[in-house]
């Protein structure tokens, strides 16, 4: 590997960028593939397929066998909401690799005794998010139930490109939710991209059996092709 | 996982630049129980250190060894490493598989 790709995968990978290296194991010729030019690269339907997976592996291209070495960012988890549901989809997500932050201003919810190992903000979200520097890579949840709260948390959220934004609350709330995120001016293609009821359809009762549902959810946002994942969301 | 590769490839770099001869070794397919998944890697340095893992542990002694031939040859090299024996998992050994490791040096132009 030539310094310099070893160097651009480096950069790519501290600014949270996918990045796949494609290596011809005959006799070690070696490229670099940003995310940004997949879909213009004559592999793309296998490196995107790979990335989406996040798995490295072997193919075979015009008589060459190739190595695509897929670097993507570690998936990240955000919080809204230290509450019941929580306290089991933060370490659920954990399991699952994906790096978990718990925000809530409100510090009787926010307790380290609650949260255990789980880094905790107990700030307002427009303080507590920014710094977060939110991105593709992030799965976005808004549990509090408190409008004061979950309303501007989904607002910064729109403002990213963060691969999945849930909120809980019913068909009625999220309806009345719906209208309050349109008042302070949110575009209906935004609202539209928030998960709610949240969670997989799976009957799910207790807070660990939704926080599974949740999950599941984000999961197949994350794996399954574009088209798919809306499918099984309807 | 033990070390994050983001680690492991930054020491390679790191490495590289404070003058160190430097490989990297990836495993690129595996079969069977393989206790590592394809894109696990260690970097090698020419005094012999190393940093992440490809087998947790059954055959990095035989990387390294194969990793500072690359060094001083830079041409890559694709190891392969198999246990045979089906009843490797009986006596508790991880490495029932069979894994494919790519070692190339770091630096080559």
């Amino acid at each position: 590997m030539k310094l310099e790709t070893l160097t651009q995968v480096n950069a790519e990978r501290a600014a949270r960028r996918p990045v796949i290296v494609v290596t011809d194991v005959a006799n070690g010729d070696q490229r670099l593939v940003k995310a940004k030019d997949i879909a213009t690269d004559p592999l793309s339907a296998e490196l995107s397929k790979q990335l989406r997976m996040g798995k490295s592996g072997m193919i075979e291209s015009g008589g060459k066998k190739l190595f695509l070495n897929v670097y993507a960012p570690t998936a990240r988890l955000v919080i809204v909401g230290a509450v019941h549901i929580s306290q089991a989809l933060a370490p659920l997500a954990r399991s699952l690799d994906y790096d978990v932050t718990v925000v809530d201003p409100r510090t009787a919810f926010a307790s380290p005794e609650r949260f255990p190992d789980v880094p905790l903000i107990a700030e307002w979200p427009d303080v507590a998010l920014p710094p977060l520097n939110i991105d593709h890579y992030t799965a976005f949840v808004a549990l509090t139930h408190d409008p004061k709260i979950d309303d501007p948390a989904l607002l910064h959220a729109f403002e990213r490109e963060c691969f999945y934004i849930g909120a809980l609350g019913s068909r009625k709330t999220h309806a009345k939710r719906a209208e309050r995120l349109k008042a302070q001016g949110a575009a209906d293609a935004d609202i539209a991209r928030i998960h709610a009821p949240i969670g997989l359809s799976i009957g799910a009762v207790s807070p660990s059996e939704i926080a599974v549902a949740i999950m599941a959810e984000i999961t197949a946002e994350l794996r399954l092709p574009k088209e798919t994942a809306k499918v099984q969301a309807a | 996982m033990l070390n994050r590769d983001e680690d492991i490839l930054q020491a390679a770099e790191n490495w590289q630049k404070a003058g160190h001869g430097v490989a990297l070794a990836t495993v690129v397919e595996t079969w069977g129980s393989a206790p590592r998944p394809a894109g696990s890697s260690l970097v090698i340095n020419d005094d012999g250190t190393f940093l992440g893992s490809v087998s947790g542990g059954c055959v990095e002694g035989a990387v390294v060894t194969e990793a500072l031939d690359v060094i001083a040859s830079g041409k890559p090299k694709m190891l392969e490493f198999g246990v045979a024996d089906e009843t490797a998992w009986n006596v508790g050994l991880s490495c029932g598989g069979t894994i494919r490791v790519f070692v190339e040096k770091v630096g080559q132009s």
